[in-house]
């Protein structure tokens, strides 16, 4: 293989058409990658035989000389990396837990089939913290995936292995969900750009449920484009995720404001953290961005809520896994499983769903005015992914709490619907990437791609 | 100040069919509680009148006309690929009623 490596969709399929490649060699590369990769544990199953058929016949199309072939096949020649909780038929998928460590699905989840449909291959299945319990990557049943920025650090979670992939080149582009933040805080650890859609965009149906009013199903890719591109093939009603509709997307404008809310650039901000947005935000008003400051007051509730209403869902969704049909008994669950499940039905349960459950339900509601409150004079909101950059392997580990607490940046995104994206900025001396998101409000995916992609051309 | 006992614990993991082994069981009540204090903390807010959202897109009753569509059916096969403890065709599971009365 004696090209340089593609790291867009626009660059791989530009020199496919070109003959630069071909879709087989293409896959070569991949799969040599992985391999001399291994150590960073990015990968739970690889599926080459799948990915050389289908690889195959898309050089079979290439010969055919078709003119509309993007047209027809927006995601032609792009390998994917699809996160261990996305239903592949035929190909082992274990949601990153012992319980389904045997399991082969019988259908695909509608991303996939789309992704598929649109002329991707599918490279493999990622590791991820079991059941996507995490934000670290170390909750995985089967190792933690190393960060290739540095390999003492966690990639973080719980898309980790789909973050490391895309980070690595060991994959063009990779899915992920976002229940509380999985999709942006590893991609923001891990130095690439890491999109949730607003929950109702893309459909949930064949994805191993998390928390099923929380879950948002995204992408990790080098550049705004391929997320983008990824999206467009993906969102949509397909008939069986009830929660999915055609929908109007909020309209482009001339000129944005960005909001900057203070409950995010509290005391004892990271230091590092708060220079990179600052940075970004230099950048945003040397192209003409406003910016505003924004209070979005029930930000200090935004994890009470999210750690009593996603164990709730979670326990009601692992209730399927009875080793009866498929997978292997409860016994098999991880620790971090127990503990949410246990949390989850505790909240529910006889005497404390009111007090628990209820109550916060109530105050998710005022975190969702929070938000339609500010985007009445705002477009987007601007604020960091994460409290600290990527952590060292082992450093939060013995207190759940203190994990939990680091998700203070993503969940309201989550318990809001709201679609947001991770950019990456710069590293810092230690190798490790940083970053920044930006919110909007729900279906105003265009503005964030817009947005993102101002930033990267400023830069 | 949530002190779970271990008797809540164990009546908890009974709710939630985990069996819990004698380090989990000791382990819990601490990791549990910490986690619930934390979260108890929405009882100091103001929820008065306030609507409870339990999923953000406002849709409600969706409904689907009632016909079988050929891609979204498995075969009896299909069904039952996820496991060997098959009979007949059948799931097997541990037997409910264990003791005839009428012998």
């Amino acid at each position: 293989m004696q090209y340089k490596i593609p790291l867009t969709i626009k660059d791989t399929q530009k020199r496919l058409l070109n003959k630069e490649f071909s879709a087989v060699e293409l896959v070569d590369n991949y799969l040599d990658k992985i391999e001399k990769n291994k150590d960073l544990n990015a990968f739970i199953t690889i599926s080459s035989e799948v990915a050389y058929k289908k690889a195959k016949s898309i050089d079979k199309l290439l010969n055919d000389n078709n003119t509309n072939i993007l047209e027809n096949y927006p995601l032609l020649g792009v390998s994917v990396a699809h996160k261990d909780l996305y239903s592949t038929k035929g190909i082992r998928t274990t949601a990153g837990s012992k319980v389904l460590e045997s399991y082969i699905p019988v259908y695909s989840s509608t991303v996939v089939e789309r992704m598929e449909s649109a002329g991707a291959m599918t490279i493999g299945k990622t590791n991820c913290d079991a059941w996507a319990h995490g934000a670290s990557g170390e909750n995985s049943d089967f190792g933690a995936t190393l960060n290739p920025n540095n390999k003492e650090y966690v990639s973080g979670g719980s898309s980790s292995g789909s973050a490391a992939a895309v980070s690595a080149g060991l994959s063009l582009v990779a899915t992920g969900t976002d229940t509380g933040g999985s999709i942006r805080q590893p991609a923001n650890f891990c130095g690439v750009v890491g999109f949730k859609p607003t929950y109702g965009a893309v459909s949930r149906y064949g994805v191993i449920a998390m928390a099923s009013s929380l879950d948002s199903m995204g992408s990790f890719g080098n550049s705004i484009d391929d997320v983008e591109t990824v999206f467009n093939a993906t969102k949509g009603p397909d008939g069986f995720d009830s929660t999915v509709r055609n929908f109007e997307p909020k309209p482009l404008k001339q000129n944005f404001t960005i909001g900057i809310p203070k409950e995010y650039f509290a005391e004892g901000i990271n230091p590092e953290i708060e220079n990179t947005v600052k940075n970004a935000i230099d950048i945003y008003e040397k192209s003409g961005i406003k910016f505003k400051e924004i209070s979005l007051p029930h930000t200090k509730y935004a994890i009470d809520v999210y750690y009593i209403i996603q164990p709730a869902e979670v326990s009601s969704n692992l209730g399927r896994y009875d080793g009866i049909r498929y997978g292997n008994s409860r016994e098999s669950f991880g620790l971090e499983a127990k503990r949410r499940i246990m949390l989850g039905t505790y909240v529910l349960s006889a005497g404390y769903y009111d007090a628990y459950y209820l109550k916060a339900q109530k105050v998710r509601s005022k975190l969702i005015q929070d938000f339609d409150n500010v985007f009445d004079e705002v477009d987007a909101i601007i604020a960091p992914v994460a409290p600290t950059p990527a952590f060292k392997l082992g450093e939060k580990t013995s207190d759940p709490l203190q994990m939990y607490l680091a998700d203070i940046f993503t969940v309201s995104a989550n318990l809001a619907g709201l679609p947001a994206i991770a950019i990456p900025t710069e590293k810092n001396k230690e190798n490790l990437p940083l970053g920044f998101q930006l919110m909007g409000p729900r279906f105003a995916e265009k503005t964030l791609f817009e947005l993102g992609k101002i930033y990267e051309k400023q830069k | 100040m949530t002190k779970l006992t271990l008797e809540e614990v164990k009546h908890i993991a009974t709710l939630a069919k985990l069996q819990l082994s004698e380090d989990e069981i000791n382990k819990f009540p601490s990791q549990l509680s910490s986690v619930l204090d934390h979260v108890g903390e929405l009882s100091g807010v103001d929820t008065q009148g306030v609507k409870p959202t339990s999923q953000t897109t406002g849709l409600e009753n969706v409904f689907r006309s009632d016909e079988m569509l050929a891609n979204s059916t498995l075969t009896q096969d299909e069904a039952t690929s996820g496991t060997d403890s098959i009979y007949n065709g059948y799931f097997k599971v541990k037997a409910v009623l264990e003791n005839r009365s009428d012998k």
